[in-house]
């Protein structure tokens, strides 16, 4: 094999692009494929600045380039022409290799600093993008004020620091504190601690800019902010989590000793961070205080829980128009009497209307029938002064209602019910024969006057009184997707009933007819069953006797 | 089977006779009977989550049975399941006050639609012993009022139970519901599957085939969930959703049922001389077929439905109506949905399924 390095240097067969060769703007080197310098043109002998002819690559040539040389000119490994990259002084140069016909090698080498320094940040820049979008995904996902601040503590914890620390807003003398550390897991204490003793912490928590990294002692941090497994602290950022115009609390970022410090742009993305955290757990915590005074306030809309009463069974089912509301215009109640022998009132009724206006209006109704309760035993009365208080109050709904007085004499179960404009009760006798009670009467808070008659019946043990509310026999659906429910469906699944409990009639009917309406529209849906136990009830089980409980 | 006073009996036996007490006391509609057995039972040192699991279970799976077999009605089953969650509340009442709940928070629900809670009330009452701290939210749980309640309680993990397979596209908005507000749900009842394969399918992030599964499983800790990417859909788990062949059956249910009805009249003369109350029972059971069809076409599952056929075709038998009438009723869905290839497929495996069933006869 003739080595081409004992050759002299071509000249070159063109001396004007010998010249222009020289003066190119971009740095080229030729190599004998032996590791010698054999030529440079001007700007890059300013760039390796001992690249003589004759110098050995290796002494004036970055290992790399060196490295790159000897891979292109090694025979068992023929073709392998990629580009080389790497460092000369502080500029990122790429090189491409090219062969002369007498075998010497030509390194095109171009500056591509700013290229490289442009695609970093344009990565990093993603990366951040990607994780502030994931960041948004996850934070938003839930209202619940405890599984955010602890979505920020972990997302902070993994992506911006070793180690990361929610304060939530002080609130008593207590800080609630949320640590995650290295292992991902989200600790959450109670702390007594002055906001004060952490630097920045007491003016980040009041929403003012954060304090810069640099300006906090790691050293000054005190132990309550440590989260024991992360060791020695290098160092600290403490930054507002600002809410929606009120603080959400504060987020310090820990980092190991081992770890560089915070570099401003850092910084400046944790509060990129931060704005999303803060603004994500000021809607859930809004959402909480909002749910609890919904809850509040609704508590006394809600249906109450019905249960046994001096021995007499009492249950009740709703649903309301609409799946997202729990309330609406149809309602019930059982007022327990005085004593075990006083009767009980039970009270179902249907305001004109739905949705949450038509369960106020509900909830005006009860508390006068509440208040009218000494009257009670005096169907007509009561709903002649209900219907008083009606039209006297600025609200034009009329109700239908339906009142019915329980007590239980002996084995069986005496009842008194009075209909206002209501679908008249049903009541199943214990061979499954359905009847209808003999009552009738106008509607109230629409007209001047009421009248109404009053059924009394007995029942014996095992038969039940069933009070609805059109929305049951009204329910349009069923297999041929557009029929009404009707009075005959119910008779007839009523009539099934006999010698269920309460409880169970009333499931049967609503199942029924929510099974008859699928996934249609409907309208409120309202029952009660009164039913008179078939089985003697030992004294011990009904120790209860409230109507209604707390629900 | 009454205990003899003189020989003590095994731990498995005294469980049995527990079981047949309470079921005599169940199907007599007895509840102070029944609540007496269960706290006898308890008096007596069986743990109470045995009590819950091995005698009122039991008991609640016989009622199912025995209304399959045409030897209960529904009402009667309705009326046996009250009693049965009574004892539960009065067990839950009996036990001695525990202390604060030691593990964390569970949500326990059913899926909108589903009336079957006493399974799901079982498993709630079962964590509650074991320490959690439990919402039960009952039967049918409208999904609304469910996301709601997580937003508001942030708990562990939300238990989903459904036992009726065409709950199934409603548990999975139910599942993915969950998902996104990151709680990791557990799902279980018979509509997943006995091998729980439609929770896989739709996407849950555990399964258990029964209550103390599912409480160990808890026990050990739910895996996070992964919030599911914004703008997530069904048809992006299920891609054979695309094809619009289970909304269009599902929405036009009624009428296919109406058109059944038409052409069975045609082809079945037996028919003609059905009651108005006969008449209403078959639309019922079209109507049953061409939801489990739907379900079938979302699941994209042949077996769902051709399972659902053969049970039908079984208690049709008990109850002493023809199952060869289902031929007919399949072969008139399948001019109706000449279009739809994945019904077609599905209504052909049920009816090979059908010939092979146990009660399916000759073809009609």
């Amino acid at each position: 094999m003739v080595k081409s390095s004992d050759t002299p240097p071509s000249t070159a067969p063109f001396p004007g692009i010998d010249a222009a060769w020289r003066s190119a703007p971009h740095p080229v080197l030729v190599t004998g494929p032996s590791g010698v310098v054999r030529a440079v043109n001007d700007a890059a002998a300013l760039l390796f600045p001992g690249a003589a002819p004759g110098a050995a690559l290796d002494d004036v040539l970055p290992r790399w380039l060196a490295e790159a040389h000897r891979r292109f000119t090694d025979p068992l490994r023929p073709g392998d022409a990629g580009p080389a990259r790497g460092p000369a002084g502080d500029r990122s140069i790429e090189a491409r290799p090219s062969r002369t016909e007498h075998g010497d090698v030509v390194w095109w080498l171009v500056d591509d600093t700013a290229r490289r320094s442009a695609e970093d940040a344009l990565r990093a820049e993603r990366e951040r993008t990607a994780f502030l979008a994931q960041a948004s995904t996850e934070l938003l996902a839930s209202l619940n004020a405890d599984r955010c601040t602890e979505v920020t503590a972990r997302l902070a914890a993994q992506h911006l620091a070793d180690a990361a620390v929610v304060i939530a807003p002080p609130s008593g003398r207590r800080l609630s504190v949320s640590f995650c550390g290295p292992d991902g897991e989200v600790v959450r204490e109670k702390v007594l601690a002055d906001p004060a003793s952490v630097p920045g912490l007491a003016e980040a928590l009041q929403g003012f800019p954060p304090v810069p990294s640099r300006w906090i002692d790691p050293a000054a941090v005190p132990e309550w902010v440590r989260p024991s497994s992360l060791g020695a602290i290098g160092s600290v950022a403490v930054t507002p989590l600002p809410g929606h115009g009120v603080a959400a609390g504060a987020l310090i970022l820990l980092r190991r000793s081992d770890q560089a410090a915070f570099h401003e742009r850092e910084e400046t993305f944790a509060r990129l961070f931060a704005a999303r955290a803060g603004a994500a757990m000021s809607a859930a915590r809004l959402y909480a205080e909002q749910a609890t005074i919904t809850r509040t306030l609704m508590r006394d809309l809600l249906p109450p829980r019905l249960q046994q009463v001096s021995g007499v069974e009492f249950a009740g089912g709703y649903r309301a128009s609409n799946d997202t509301d729990r309330v609406g215009g149809d309602f019930y109640d059982v007022h327990a009497g005085a004593g075990p022998e006083e009767e009980s009132l039970v009270v179902l009724g249907d305001v004109c209307g739905k949705g949450l206006e038509a369960a106020v209006q509900t909830g005006k109704i009860r508390n006068t029938l509440h208040a009218l309760l000494p009257l009670a035993t005096d169907h007509q009365r009561v709903l002649h002064l209900l219907n008083g208080a009606l039209l006297d109050s600025h609200h034009t709904r009329f109700a239908t209602l339906v009142l019915a007085s329980v007590a239980r004499r002996g084995n069986t179960v005496r009842l008194r019910v009075t209909s206002a404009g209501h679908p008249a009760p049903l009541v199943v006798r214990a061979d499954g024969r359905v009847e209808e009670a003999d009552t009738r009467g106008s509607l109230v808070g629409a007209l001047p006057e009421v009248t109404s008659r009053t059924a009394a019946f007995d029942l014996a043990p095992g038969e039940s009184c069933l009070l609805f509310t059109d929305g049951i026999t009204e329910a349009s659906g069923g297999p041929l997707g557009d029929e009404l429910f009707g009075d005959e469906r119910l008779r007839s699944a009523l009539s099934e009933c006999a010698g269920m409990p309460a409880e169970a009639v009333v499931e049967r009917i609503r199942m029924l007819a929510a099974q008859w309406v699928g996934n249609g529209r409907h309208d409120d849906m309202a029952v009660v069953a009164i039913t008179a136990p078939r089985h003697a009830h030992p004294g011990a089980v009904d120790g209860a006797t409230r109507g209604r409980c707390a629900s | 089977m009454t205990p003899s006073p003189a020989a003590p009996l095994s731990p498995a036996h005294r469980l049995t006779s527990y079981v047949d007490a309470l079921w005599d006391a169940v199907v007599s509609v007895d509840e102070y009977a029944a609540v007496r057995q269960a706290l006898d039972a308890v008096d007596a040192g069986i743990p109470p989550e045995q009590v819950l699991l091995d005698v009122i279970a039991p008991v609640q799976h016989r009622v199912g049975e025995h209304w399959a077999a045409n030897r209960m009605t529904v009402a009667q089953e309705h009326a046996a399941t009250a009693i049965n969650d009574r004892v539960v509340a009065a067990l839950a009442h009996h036990r001695p006050a525990e202390e604060s709940a030691r593990r964390g928070r569970i949500t326990v629900a059913c899926v909108d639609g589903e009336w079957h809670a006493l399974p799901a009330r079982l498993l709630a009452e079962v964590l509650r012993l074991r320490g959690w701290q439990v919402d039960f939210l009952g039967a049918q749980v409208p999904a609304p009022h469910l996301i709601a309640h997580l937003h508001r309680t942030g708990p562990q993990a939300v238990a989903l139970s459904s036992s009726i397979a065409t709950r199934l596209p409603t548990a999975h908005a139910a599942i993915t519901a969950c998902q996104a507000v990151g709680v990791p749900v557990l799902v279980g009842g018979a509509a997943f599957g006995p091998d729980g394969r439609y929770a896989r399918l739709l996407g849950a992030d555990a399964w258990a085939p029964d209550a103390r599964t599912a409480a160990d499983f808890l026990a050990e800790g739910m895996p996070a969930t992964t919030p599911p990417a914004l703008g997530h859909q069904p048809v992006d788990d299920l891609p054979h959703l695309s094809d619009q062949e289970y909304s269009l059956v599902a929405r036009t249910g009624p009428q296919l049922v109406k058109e059944t009805l038409v052409r069975l009249e045609e082809r079945f003369p037996a028919m003609r001389d059905y009651s108005v109350q006969q008449r209403q029972h078959t639309a019922e059971d079209l109507a049953h077929i061409t939801e489990f069809l739907a379900t079938a076409l979302y699941t994209d599952d042949d077996e769902l439905f051709s399972g659902f056929l053969v049970w039908t075709g079984s208690i049709l038998t008990t109850r002493g109506v023809p199952a060869h009438s289902l031929y007919p009723a399949l072969d008139a869905l399948g001019e109706q949905l000449k279009d739809f290839p994945r019904a077609r497929r599905i209504l052909a495996h049920a009816r090979r399924a059908l010939d092979h069933g146990p009660d399916s006869g000759s073809s009609a």
